[in-house]
């Protein structure tokens, strides 16, 4: 009886307050005493039990606030597989206490397609198409990885013009790498315009990939001996224009998100990762270098002749989700200039080994000599033979350090390939960045860790 | 460069570890397992890859597992970051990591018989099926 009382109260107060709004009175604040009965009495008599009953939270009474949250108040939420912000396949089992989460546990394999399996059934010339899946945000690094293993066991040096042209391409594809990484950590933030933004420009250096190497994406171009084939013509001007027009939109990005409020307030002292805990995960890449440690296997353990390149390595001491991404904005900008010199300095000669063991005559020699049939012959079905021994080479991916191990016993296809990606040993810091913090920052905390999924379970 | 390799036998493997993490091997950035089936003795091999920031250098250890048991020490409390690592080789090997916190397997369904990466497991040879499908008649 009573509340049935207190819910009509609260009915009639909920009502006036429509009416104040309705009316657009200019009596100003929330005084609406004139008009209501109730909460005229609501304000004279301030008991507590008064006050419940007037604001109508006596009505539900089966509803108890225990003071000290017991274990029953833990919940356990998945989120994932599938899930917009989660990048792919991920799965988290988060054990929630209100708000905030308390223990973590990232589950994947959603996407295992065995592919280190795979990799010992293709030849080392059919490699790279395996190994070009696996990240498929910088398939380049992965293909420029493998084929530099197969090299280092082979022993071979690539020529330069080859060599610059990964360095260029894979520049590029870093910079189309974060260009990702910006846009949908952006979406998952709630900054959409970001998420348009960012993938308006990677189209730019996609299109010129797929005019270089034929695919947009998985391209297989950079392969054991060099590159599949040389740049088409007139390629400095698609350069050019990637060289003018990144670095006006990313000024667009700065004045939208440098120094906005809502941007900083999301992420800054958000997720904080310190070097130590760096170290003990193995993280790399932007993420150990926005927690104020300079590392970048271009500068410390240079590949490809990436040492002859001038350009600085973005360092920031904050190690938290705003410092990642402000870290990759940087990374951009030192990106283009590599680009920009590999651009100026491409030499001319060959853009493969003249091995013609290794790699396979060009088109037009089949028609006029026995020998290059024979070979490529031989390369196109049986492969070339590898001597024994095992390899693991390391370059830095726009992720981290991009590892791969590879055994031969003397044939033409790997023993045993492994990769080492960096995003599979990335996820580990999830349950280290997300422990003890809000619901909300989680989605921030996986994005600032740019995760690929078909990096994470190959 | 070349990384230091370093070949050691099971009962020093837990003891070189901690060793280089206090030589200033700050980081494990790669552990696995390779099955040298009907070619070696033992038959699994684990390459574990260190690396150190400091002096700018890498170390490769290998060990052999012994065959009756498959167990190897686990090396989670040395580097953390092990701990992925460990699961990916348990789960596509079999290998144990004794007092490993959490060996599970971690990128097959719980439920699968077998270990894909052995030379012995041919690929494409079980049918995929995945629990609580509808079955096709």
């Amino acid at each position: 009886m009573k509340s049935k009382d207190t819910r009509k109260t609260g009915f009639d107060k909920f009502k006036n307050i429509l009416d104040f709004w309705a009316t657009n009175s200019e009596e100003g604040g929330w005084n609406i005493s004139s008009t209501d009965e109730g909460s005229q009495k609501m304000l004279e008599d301030e008991s507590e039990k008064q006050v419940k009953i007037q604001m109508g939270s006596d009505v539900v009474d089966d509803f108890v606030i225990d003071e000290d949250t017991s274990d029953d108040e833990r919940m356990i939420v998945n989120m994932g597989p599938q899930h917009p912000s989660t990048h792919g396949v991920l799965r988290l089992q988060a054990e929630l206490e209100g708000e905030v989460v308390r223990r973590v546990k990232p589950i994947i394999g959603y996407l295992h397609t065995g592919m280190e399996k795979t990799g010992e059934e293709l030849n080392y010339f059919q490699g790279p198409t395996n190994t070009t899946r696996m990240d498929y945000l910088s398939p380049l690094f992965n293909e420029l990885v493998f084929s530099l293993t197969t090299e280092k066991l082979i022993g071979i040096e690539v020529p330069e013009r080859a060599k610059t042209i990964r360095i260029l391409m894979t520049e590029l594809n870093r910079i189309s790498s974060h260009l990702v990484a910006l846009a949908t950590g952006g979406m998952d933030i709630g900054a959409l315009s970001m998420m348009i933004f960012g993938f308006r420009e990677r189209e730019l250096i996609l299109n010129f990939f797929e005019k270089t190497t034929g695919l947009r994406m998985n391209h297989n171009y950079i392969r054991p001996g060099g590159v599949a084939a040389d740049l088409p013509d007139g390629w400095q001007k698609d350069v050019k224009e990637i060289l003018k027009v990144i670095p006006e939109k990313l000024q667009d990005y700065d004045d939208m998100l440098l120094d906005n409020p809502i941007w900083k307030g999301r992420l800054q002292n958000v997720g904080i990762l310190t070097t130590e805990e760096c170290f003990a995960y193995g993280i790399t890449g932007p993420s150990l270098r926005a927690s104020g440690y300079e590392w970048d296997l271009r500068k410390s353990q240079p590949y490809s002749g990436i040492e002859n390149y001038d350009f600085e390595i973005p360092v920031l001491k904050e190690g938290d989700v705003f410092a990642r991404w402000r870290v990759k904005v940087l990374e951009i900008f030192e990106s283009l200039k590599i680009v920009e010199q590999a651009m100026e300095k491409m030499p001319k000669g060959p853009y493969k080994v003249q091995d013609k063991k290794i790699t396979p005559p060009p088109r037009k020699r089949l028609d006029e000599s026995m020998e290059a049939l024979i070979h490529h012959f031989k390369i196109y079905t049986e492969g070339f033979k590898v001597p024994e021994g095992d390899a693991y080479v390391a370059i830095e991916s726009p992720r981290g350090e991009l590892g791969c191990y590879i055994v031969s016993d003397g044939s033409s296809k790997p023993y045993r390939m492994h990769v080492r990606g960096p995003s599979f040993c990335n996820l580990q810091a999830l349950p280290v960045i997300m422990t003890d913090s809000p619901i909300a920052d989680a989605v921030a905390a996986i994005a600032s860790l740019d995760p690929v999924i078909g990096d994470v379970d190959r | 460069m070349n990384p230091e390799v370093i070949e050691t036998n099971l009962d020093d493997y837990k003891k070189l570890v901690e060793s280089s993490k206090s030589d200033g091997f700050e980081m494990m950035v790669d552990l696995t397992a390779v099955d040298w089936f009907r070619k070696k003795e033992p038959r699994f091999e684990i390459i574990v890859q260190l690396l150190s920031t400091i002096h700018n250098v890498r170390k490769t250890i290998k060990v052999f597992v012994n065959d009756e048991d498959l167990t190897i020490p686990s090396i989670t409390d040395v580097y953390p970051s092990a701990n992925f690592y460990e699961r990916e080789v348990y789960d596509m090997f079999g290998i144990i990591f004794s007092d490993h916190p959490d060996l599970t397997r971690i990128l097959m369904p719980d439920d699968w018989q077998g270990y894909p990466l052995r030379k012995n497991y041919g690929s494409g040879r079980i049918p995929v099926q995945f629990k609580n499908a509808p079955k096709v008649d």
